[in-house]
């Protein structure tokens, strides 16, 4: 069953260049980290996906980088007005892991802090483009940080069960370095709920849709 | 007045909730072989709609048969099946595959899809072949990206078609903000959303004028106002798409939404709005629709 509601604006936080949009909770599960939510971007035809970043009491967290139409209209919602929000949707990250390592990149560490937590704050491997960028990593806690030119993959501890999200290229190494690592992949898509076959991936050798399979897939599973 | 999806906008297996909100399900196109689409990006948001280059990706005739088609029975909604090909043997196979299967409703016959290569034969040819294949209604959805609309629908119909589904997506093209190269890996792809209603509206008048074939309009449709502009344009049917992926409830809310819109006109039935668009004889008007109030 969709779950969508029309929940207010709390705030929304300038984390570096992203922003954190805090919106009530109301009826909305926060669903298990890695899962999705669709959010109504004003004034745009289609909504955008969102993984979670935190769910403290009563509220949803999600951490948005601005580089679009649709997500620089979320970032000037203000507090008190509705956007819709629908989930949670598509499949999170296995939880039964024993000695996790978190990494992320970029704005693809938007999960990790709600995984985290849920975890119990598992160490974490964090790359970003510059120092202003990293400022994000204040939302992970046992974090390393890595600036470029050094990468998260040159960071990772050995012997660990990884839990990454970042863009295309670091997945692709984390998974040569990892092959039994979970990615949280991204893919453009119009609907969240299997409906627009937008976000058509390889998986298992063959195209599927991200919101149903994914976001978060077995490195064996995309891995060429 | 029957409220249904447009075909490849919506999953009914993956969400039987809003498929059972709705009076006909249509399904996604299936061909007689299984397709996996085009690459990614297969879709970009525009100023007011979207493009998709999804490529007819699907399971292929025998494995929608044989495991599609019973899970979607099972909803309880009619289903109506969407059948696309590259020859007029494609439509005839796909047409008597399903003509025995008392699952399907009716089939809709794609002839009009923009993001495949090969251009199908005639419509005319596609329609008389697949009526001869079938019993079931047969209903014809056509692109609007042609000079004159009216000489597609009238082959059809004069091929025996049952019904139009109007329209399909037009071609257009997005670019990436900062590198100026287009955002779909295919390049173009079909547009859909509010920025295609006047085109839709534009084909339903005119077919409904020239074939007076029951028409399912179809481009756009956000709300009950939307609706009612397809129905008074010669829309029996609706049906919607881009919408839902934003609001899977909208089927529900634009059903509200028609209903009060025709209230306030002081229509009783949607059906009575069907045509309201068009001039009529003043005879007509009087013996007919004497109770209709028409803002001007």
């Amino acid at each position: 069953m969709l779950q969508r509601e029309r929940p207010s604006v709390l705030g929304i936080e300038a984390v570096g260049p992203y922003r954190l949009l805090r919106v009530e909770r109301g009826r909305l599960e926060p669903g298990a980290p890695g899962q999705f939510f669709m959010l109504e971007a004003p004034g745009r035809p289609l909504p955008r996906p969102m993984s979670l970043c935190l769910a403290p009491a009563g509220e949803l967290a999600f951490l948005i980088d601005p580089i679009g139409p649709g997500t620089r209209a979320l970032c000037t919602l203000e507090p008190g007005e509705r956007l819709s929000v629908l989930g949670p949707l598509g499949h999170g990250f296995r939880l039964g892991v024993e000695r996790p390592l978190l990494v992320g990149g970029g704005i693809g560490v938007a999960p990790l802090p709600y995984l985290s937590e849920v975890l119990g704050r598992p160490p974490a491997v964090l790359g970003f483009r510059s120092d202003w960028h990293a400022e994000a990593a204040a939302l992970v806690p046992n974090a390393e940080v890595v600036v470029e030119p050094t990468y998260v993959t040159e960071a990772m501890l050995a012997g660990r069960d990884v839990l990454a999200c970042g863009p295309e290229p670091m997945l692709a190494a984390v998974a040569r370095l990892a092959p039994e690592a979970q990615l949280a992949w991204e893919a453009p898509m119009a609907c969240g709920y299997g409906a627009c076959y937008g976000c058509a991936v390889q998986i298992d050798g063959e195209l599927k849709r991200l919101c149903v399979e994914g976001p978060v897939v077995a490195a064996e599973a995309v891995a060429a | 007045m029957r409220l249904m999806n447009a075909s490849g906008c919506l999953d009914a297996l993956t969400a039987p909730d809003v498929a059972r909100s709705l009076d006909a399900f249509v399904t996604k196109t299936v061909t007689p072989l299984p397709r996996t689409g085009n690459p990614g990006p297969r879709i970009a948001e525009v100023e007011h709609g979207m493009l998709n280059s999804i490529g007819l990706a699907n399971p292929g005739i025998d494995a929608f048969v044989a495991t599609a088609l019973p899970r979607l029975a099972a909803l309880d909604v009619p289903i109506w099946v969407s059948v696309g090909g590259f020859v007029v043997d494609d439509y005839v196979e796909l047409c008597d595959r399903l003509d025995d299967r008392p699952e399907v409703d009716t089939i809709e016959l794609n002839v009009s899809c923009p993001n495949v290569d090969d251009v199908p034969s005639s419509v005319g040819e596609i329609v008389a072949a697949a009526r001869a294949a079938t019993r079931k209604p047969l209903y014809v959805k056509l692109s609007p990206a042609t000079a004159d609309i009216t000489a597609s629908a009238l082959a059809a119909a004069n091929a025996g078609a049952d019904g139009l589904s109007l329209v399909n997506t037009i071609l257009g093209l997005a670019l990436d903000e900062r590198t100026l190269q287009p955002r779909l890996a295919r390049r173009a792809g079909g547009l859909s959303g509010p920025g295609l209603k006047p085109v839709a509206l534009a084909a339903v008048y005119a077919c409904f004028e020239a074939t007076g074939l029951p028409i399912v309009g179809m481009g756009g449709i956000s709300s009950g106002r939307d609706a009612l502009e397809f129905l008074a344009s010669g829309a029996a049917a609706v049906a919607v798409g881009t919408i839902l992926f934003g609001d899977p409830a909208a089927p529900a809310r634009i059903r509200g939404e028609l209903a009060a819109e025709l209230s306030a006109r002081g229509v009783d039935n949607p059906d009575d709005a069907v045509g309201l668009a068009h001039a009529r004889e003043p005879s007509a008007a009087a013996s007919s629709t004497t109770s209709v109030m028409v803002s001007s």
